[in-house]
């Protein structure tokens, strides 16, 4: 167990490689929900919560069924499957035993199956792990879930953050909406091109 | 009747700029004009092939478990396209990375098999997936050439303006949302302007 490869990976997913600001996944969303702050954070912290188990599982799915059985060629398949059934269960769960919690993530939930960076994490660590050059493991791989789903949180409130101060705006016609939109996130991406700089790929992980 | 549905999904549907659908890839693999052709093409190959079947079974998919059989469907495309790719085109493969198996989640190909596919007959399901394909690879084309004259000043390999030193910005992240801003607002431009005149 390596302590400083979880942080390489937490910062990694949270500020230099953000899921959404640097690797533009989990557009859709970014956009839809971005409206509200209240709504921003709900979102948010469903995602979290959704990302973190399902790297889990298609983790565990992956290395000890897929693999040793050598069928690879099915990882996209059995991955959106157990994402969309994990989804459902998660609901169900909350719905039974965390009414207050199903009260402010329910209405996300169902969202999510089609949220592309809830697959995405899984691929990822399904494949070769940058830090420490070798395949991730469990606890490496749910680390970057859930690293993954805050960095998500904190763009999605960033963006709402600003997209609630423009409502009132007065802004040229032709770039109300989405075009505006699509300028904030531009300004927040080049903003968080500055955390290169505190990229680890060159120095030697811990 | 083919121009017509063409026309429908490059220009009156268009995924990316009318719909706001499918933004992951259009902004993502859109540095180079040869990775948002590949992209476009793979889109229009599992969405053609995604309606073919849906429509072709949705009269016997339960109402209540369409969405995860719609899924199972279009993955199963995804992956003939993924290993495809890794087979004939593996450069591309690595250009486009995990993008390819995203198709998967990519917005537009549920909601064609949910809004079109799974309401009307074979033939037109195979047109509206062509159709809608082609806007959408048209539109990734658009945001691709943009980008890499600005940022590259290369198009297909060739340098485009002799002498342009290329703004670094327009190929990673950020360019690709001004990019896509930009001509969002050419486009309202546009339509407001024609909304005006009619008047």
């Amino acid at each position: 167990m390596n302590f400083a490869v979880l942080i390489q990976i937490s910062i990694g997913a949270i500020l230099i490689n953000n899921f959404v600001l640097a690797r533009m996944l989990g557009l859709c969303p970014f956009l839809g929900v971005s409206k509200k702050l209240s709504g921003a954070f709900g979102m948010g912290m469903a995602v979290t919560f959704v990302m973190g188990i399902a790297s889990a599982f298609t983790w565990t799915i992956d290395t000890f069924i897929l693999v040793p059985c050598d069928l690879s060629y099915l990882q996209t398949v059995i991955f959106i499957l157990v994402i969309a059934s994990l989804v459902q269960l998660v609901e169900m769960v909350l719905q039974k035993f965390s009414p207050a919690l199903y009260e402010s993530l329910g209405i996300y939930l169902p969202l999510i199956t089609t949220n592309c960076a809830v697959l995405a994490v899984a691929l990822i660590n399904s494949r070769e792990n940058p830090f420490t050059g070798k395949e991730f493991t469990f606890v490496e791989a749910f680390v970057n879930g859930v690293a993954s789903g805050v960095g998500f949180t904190v763009a999605l409130a960033l963006m709402a953050g600003i997209r609630e101060k423009l409502e009132l705006a007065p802004v040229w016609k032709p770039l109300e909406g989405l075009p505006l939109a699509f300028i904030s996130a531009g300004l927040v991406a080049l903003a968080f091109l500055g955390f290169l700089g505190l990229s680890f790929s060159s120095a030697t992980g811990g | 009747m083919i121009a017509e549905e063409l026309k429908r999904g490059v220009v009156g549907e268009n995924p990316i700029f009318a719909l706001a659908l499918g933004l992951c890839p259009a902004l993502a693999i859109t540095t180079s004009v040869t990775n948002a052709l590949g992209m476009g093409v793979a889109v229009i190959f599992v969405l053609t092939g995604s309606n073919i079947i849906i429509s072709s079974v949705r009269k016997w998919i339960p109402d209540k478990v369409r969405i995860p059989c719609y899924i199972t469907i279009i993955a199963t495309f995804v992956t003939v396209v993924d290993l495809w790719m890794k087979a004939h085109a593996p450069v591309l493969n690595r250009q486009l990375g995990i993008f390819v198996p995203l198709i998967v989640v990519n917005c537009i190909i549920l909601a064609r098999a949910e809004s079109y596919a799974s309401q009307n007959n074979v033939r037109k399901s195979a047109i509206d997936g062509i159709a809608i394909g082609a806007g959408f690879a048209l539109s990734l084309v658009a945001i691709a050439a943009v980008r890499e004259v600005l940022g590259n000043n290369r198009l297909f390999g060739l340098t485009v303006i002799p002498g342009f030193r290329p703004m670094l910005v327009f190929a990673v992240a950020p360019g690709g949302f001004f990019t896509v801003a930009a001509l969002l607002a050419i486009i309202n431009y546009l339509r407001l302007k024609k909304e005006r005149s009619r008047q």
